[in-house]
């Protein structure tokens, strides 16, 4: 019972960053690899807000506000240029990126894991078993998220714009659509997430490293896949399935080490039977 | 009533070495049904494609309503009052009717509304929304869609997929509209409907129309005035019963 919370709630963690990856790629057309190391210029941010006495409420707000602003800046300086490059040029660029963030905060920081100071809510009992109180949050707040964006894509003018965008680009803006603006917004909207993603992420582990991002980034870029990347309820069931199997795995004692190798063994099994993701869209060829 | 809205001076683009498009020079004025007919391959769709911003002219300029528009980008093009619709259908296809309706609403003043509002779900993101629905409604009326609006847009029958691409680029509230093969595809049945819309959009919505088609019937049935493209150049210009009958008109299309 505990274990498949918690499996939900770190897959809650990976959902929230999954729909980073997957919005990006469905409006943008590209990977953006250094979507991971925005969980780390977050969890940086609630790091120095907390070590300077801020209330955490402030933290997470500080850790929004610089990786949205971060999202953006990337997106402007390093993926704008290139747009209608080669995929490839934009992935390594991304790549590079990624390790330009990395880097950057060894240099602040040193590659030292820091601990983060971030209050413990501790456990309750609910049918006699002991739940923490922080995975309890993150499944509800991220569930709360995750329907507003549900909301957000289809029943507003922004939203809508997003999907004509990432069913084509060309027509979009022949209707009157900026399409730099509506990529823009899907970089703020999928940092705001990563931001949420980190201090949720900081509430199981409290402690913060320059690389902190590139083990979730990845198994929430897998959790997209596994969803289908490009489809948002997609990501959302990605990154649970992958939550709730690593818990899993981590509560039986002969299957703990090999953790990792199930959950990119299930990618690959997934993606031999449906290469397209679990909600993936067919791309029929017409005749 | 005589004011000319879409006027290209020497319009041209090449491509390398090749002249698609070389010096064309058309006028229409408002309220106008104008047609751009000639061969496959003869440039029509690339002047459509100069129109809307797609490519940028190399040679000339054109202006709509005496502002020129040359070297403006496809979005601003549209905002200024020229939007089309595809020769192979471009619609959002896993969207419904009205939701490729209401991407068309886009663009307008009247409906914008930041993000925040609507995340937070403010009034004016209900108020804007409502409005929207029910322009789009209108919108979908006028072309018999509006029991289909939430079916998807791939769903749709052919002739009705055509019928809404013409719908949702009216939906941007164009002074031109650019219409590339609108009755490809369609029965004769579809076609005299079509012809009909077409009158009764230029009248209620005070459009001008410049429209590319390969069924003459339908071309000399609602066109006073066409462009004869072939190779690019212009062959012929003028009445469409004229420039129909011209020789070298008869010869590019048949042959000697």
């Amino acid at each position: 019972m505990s274990t498949v919370l918690d499996g939900l709630s770190l897959g809650a963690i990976y959902a929230l960053i999954a729909l980073g990856y997957t919005m990006v790629y469905g409006i943008a057309k590209m990977l953006n690899f250094a979507h991971g190391d925005i969980i780390m210029v977050g969890a940086y941010a609630i790091f120095v807000t907390l070590a300077a006495g801020g209330h955490v409420g402030i933290a997470l707000l500080v850790a929004v506000l610089m990786c949205v602003v971060f999202g953006i800046v990337i997106e402007k300086v390093a993926y704008r240029p290139l747009r209608g490059a080669s995929p490839l040029a934009v992935l390594i660029t991304a790549i590079g990126v990624s390790y330009l963030l990395q880097s950057v905060a060894q240099i602040i920081f040193g590659a030292k894991a820091q601990t983060v100071s971030i209050v413990s809510f501790g456990t309750v009992k609910i049918a006699s078993a002991e739940i923490s109180v922080s995975s309890l949050i993150t499944l509800v707040v991220g569930a709360v998220i995750m329907a507003a964006l549900t909301l957000f894509v289809k029943n507003t003018r922004t939203g809508r714009a997003m999907l004509a965008v990432s069913e084509d680009r060309g027509a979009a803006q022949l209707m009157g659509i900026n399409v730099n603006r509506i990529i823009m917004i899907t970089f703020a909207i999928g940092s705001a997430l990563a931001a949420f993603a980190s201090i949720f992420y900081l509430m199981q582990i409290p402690s913060t490293e320059p690389t902190l991002g590139s083990m979730p980034g990845i198994k929430a870029f897998t959790a997209a896949v596994i969803g289908g990347i490009g489809s948002i309820p997609g990501a959302m069931i990605g990154g649970v399935l992958l939550g709730v199997i690593e818990k899993i795995c981590l509560s039986v004692p002969v299957l703990a080490p090999y953790t990792t190798a199930v959950e990119f063994a299930m990618l690959i099994l997934i993606l031999l039977v449906r290469p397209i993701g679990l909600l993936g869209k067919k791309r029929r060829e017409k005749v | 009533m005589s004011e000319v809205v879409l006027k290209t001076e020497n319009l041209g683009i090449s491509f390398g070495g090749l002249k698609a498009v070389d010096n064309v020079n058309i006028e229409i004025k408002r309220k106008q049904l104008y047609g751009l007919v000639g061969p496959n391959g003869a440039g029509k769709t690339t002047v459509f494609n100069l129109l809307t911003g797609v490519y940028q002219p190399t040679t000339g300029c054109f202006y709509l309503n005496g502002e020129k528009l040359t070297g403006k980008t496809q979005e601003q093009i549209n905002h200024k009052g020229i939007a089309r619709t595809f020769q192979n259908i471009r619609l959002f296809n896993n969207m419904s009717v009205i939701r490729n309706v209401l991407v068309g609403l886009h663009n307008q003043p009247e409906f914008k509304c930041n993000p925040f509002v609507s995340l937070l779900r403010l009034p004016r993101h209900f108020k804007v929304e409502k409005a929207m629905r029910e322009r789009a409604k209108e919108i979908l009326r006028i072309f018999d869609l509006e029991d289909e609006r939430n079916n998807l847009a791939c769903n749709l029958p052919y002739g009705k997929q055509r019928k809404l691409e013409i719908a949702r680029a009216l939906a941007t509230n164009p002074k031109l509209l650019l219409l590339d093969e609108p009755a490809a595809g369609m029965n004769p049945h579809e076609t005299e409907d079509l012809m009909n819309i077409i009158r009764r959009i230029r009248d209620e919505f005070d459009l001008t129309i410049l429209l590319i088609e390969h069924d003459m019937k339908f071309v000399s049935g609602l066109c006073d005035e066409i462009t004869v493209l072939n190779f690019g150049t212009v062959l012929a210009q003028g009445k469409t019963e004229d420039a129909l009958n011209d020789p070298e008109v008869i010869k590019a299309y048949i042959g000697e």
